[in-house]
């Protein structure tokens, strides 16, 4: 018999092996370097010198606290957004989709097929000056006649929360697709008006993937530097145009470690207190 | 003119009625709106695939001047676009060939034996699913240059396989879940050995999982800027092509290969849904 036979309980770790291993090594192990670049001093001319420089971390946060708390801000609004738009389609697909259901939900999707790049460049065409938006918002005086939409912030909110709206819809309707309709039912034999068996009965029956869809959404989003470049200007930049540029451009590598350990920080902390007030406790009756 | 009957038919209508037209009124509004989110989701790419047989007068591929052909019958009419198109079909093969190996076997470790360290072993693979791709990108970027590795093609695959275990492992553990395993024993019991019954029975049995999941990989592979963008030292895939050409003017072949990736994306997608209307 051979060695797996006699020793069973190694199967799983062989498994795992390899794959554990190169998540460690390309993905916890570097998060390491980041930490230890972060306290380094230097410039990439002089070479970096690791001295516990935790001046990194305070000239980042009051240099650029302003990108900082737009792309937290941006994020959010974002978020908010894209759950307004998403929770009526998610919703409309799984109670009326019918057999439709599944071509819908590729609908969804479908916005993924196309290189994320390309689809922010799309949004570009949509929003330019004299593009159709700009001229029916001109017609009908929402926007003045000197107006324009590219390169201002409702630009780049608005490529965020087309860009990452899928990570939202898909969680939700997955949740309201799994809600037993007898309770709602239930809810309506015993003289809830629709409203208040949507506010009792579905809602909160939803929340998990209100919960999901918001993380899913946020995080990316928070991080995003792809929509304040190309549909924004540098008054819209947000902290992950400045991440990429001092690691790309400038090469100042102690500021944009820490700086990125700062965002993570930044999103860690929201998630939590998020976590406090729509969390697991609330979830379970 | 009404006549009287219909006045009072109008003033007061039939209980039912009312309730009746309000539900028709609600189902209509949401249906209304659905189809608006939907046609809001949609309207960029329809704009990707009408801007590829635009015209351009200039540069800038934002204006509508005239339909035309040309772009499609000379898709690398522009210099450098077949070269990272070719580098990102290799980088999305070696790294979805690599993850989807890496990410099938530790999710048959999940589903099918209990060991210690199973918590850990989750939490791993979901750790970089809810990272910021920046603070990947740069992490990996830093790790690069402390170790004076320089950053090329192999960091690029490096990278992205590093980022597509996590989803191989979600998408086959789903599809393993309702995995019978008296199947494996009835084989075991028949004489078969473990490895022949991991090829005749296993493997078959998760096959479409693996494809699902491969799928999956190749389109994250080939979509990735972000962490790419941090990487790549001077190799060029399709995303960093379209990155550099955003700043002089995007050639509306950029919008050809959109469309094309759009369309094989979508059409795998389609006949998968198909496909499985058709067994139920």
């Amino acid at each position: 018999m051979t060695f797996l036979h006699r020793h069973r309980w190694v199967a799983p770790y062989l498994l795992l092996g390899p794959g554990l291993a190169w998540l460690a090594v390309f993905f916890i192990v570097p998060l390491g370097y980041l930490g230890y670049q972060s306290l380094k001093e230097g410039t990439v001319q002089v070479g970096y010198v690791f001295n516990w420089a935790w001046g990194n971390y305070s000239d980042a946060i009051s240099r650029y606290h302003e990108q900082l708390f737009r792309a937290l801000e941006y994020a959010g609004i974002a978020t908010a957004v894209a759950l307004l738009i998403s929770y009526p389609l998610a919703y409309w697909i799984a109670f009326r989709g019918g057999r439709w259901k599944n071509l819908l939900l590729l609908f969804i999707i479908a916005p993924f097929f196309v290189t994320y790049l390309i689809r922010t460049l799309a949004w570009q065409t949509i929003l330019s000056d004299g593009g159709l938006v700009v001229d029916t918002l001109k017609a009908i005086g929402i926007v003045g006649d000197d107006g324009r939409l590219l390169a201002t912030s409702t630009a780049v909110v608005a490529g965020i929360t087309y860009n990452f709206l899928p990570f939202m819809a898909l969680p939700l309707y997955v949740s309201i697709e799994q809600i037993d309709r007898r309770l709602i039912e239930a809810a309506t034999d015993l003289y809830a008006n629709r409203a208040v068996a949507f506010l009792r009965v579905t809602l909160p029956l939803s929340l998990p993937g209100v919960f999901a869809g918001t993380m899913l959404t946020f995080i990316p989003a928070a991080g995003d530097f792809i929509n304040a470049q190309l549909l924004g200007t540098p008054n819209q930049y947000m902290i992950g145009n400045v991440i990429q540029s001092k690691f790309l451009v400038i090469t100042d590598y102690g500021q944009a470690a820490a700086l990125s350990f700062v965002v993570m920080a930044a999103i860690l902390v929201l998630i939590v207190a998020y976590t406090r007030v729509l969390g697991t406790e609330r979830l379970t009756p | 003119m009404t006549t009287s009957a219909e006045a009072i038919a109008l003033r007061r209508p039939h209980p039912g009625a009312f309730a009746r037209a309000r539900r028709f009124a609600g189902t209509h509004t949401l249906t209304v709106f659905g189809v608006l989110a939907l046609a809001y989701l949609l309207l960029p790419i329809a704009i990707v695939v009408l801007f590829s047989f635009n015209d351009p007068a200039g540069r800038f591929n934002y204006t509508w001047e005239g339909f035309t052909f040309d772009h499609w019958t000379n898709p690398f009419g522009v210099p450098g676009l077949l070269e990272a198109m070719e580098t990102s079909l290799k980088v999305a093969g070696i790294a979805t060939a690599a993850a989807t190996v890496l990410g099938t076997l530790v999710a048959l470790a999940l589903v099918r034996y209990g060991f210690r360290g199973r918590g850990a072993t989750n939490f791993l693979i979901f750790m970089p699913m809810t990272t910021p791709e920046i603070v990947m990108g740069a992490s990996l970027l830093t790790l690069f240059l402390n170790l004076g590795v320089a950053t090329g093609f192999w960091t690029i695959v490096i990278a992205h396989v590093m980022f597509d275990i996590s989803y191989v492992v979600v998408t086959v553990k789903a599809r393993l879940v309702g995995f019978d395993r008296h199947l494996e024993e009835a084989a075991m019991d028949l004489g078969a050995n473990e490895w022949v019954t991991f090829q005749k029975v296993t493997l078959p049995l998760i096959a479409p999982g693996i494809l699902a999941a491969s799928l999956l990989a190749f389109a994250l592979s080939i979509d990735d800027f972000v962490i790419t963008n941090f990487n790549s030292g001077t190799t060029v895939t399709f995303p960093l092509y379209v990155w550099g050409a955003a700043r002089v003017g995007v050639p509306p072949q950029v919008n050809v290969m959109g469309t094309i990736i759009f369309v094989a994306a979508a059409g795998l997608m389609l006949a998968n849904v198909l496909h499985q209307r058709r067994r139920q």
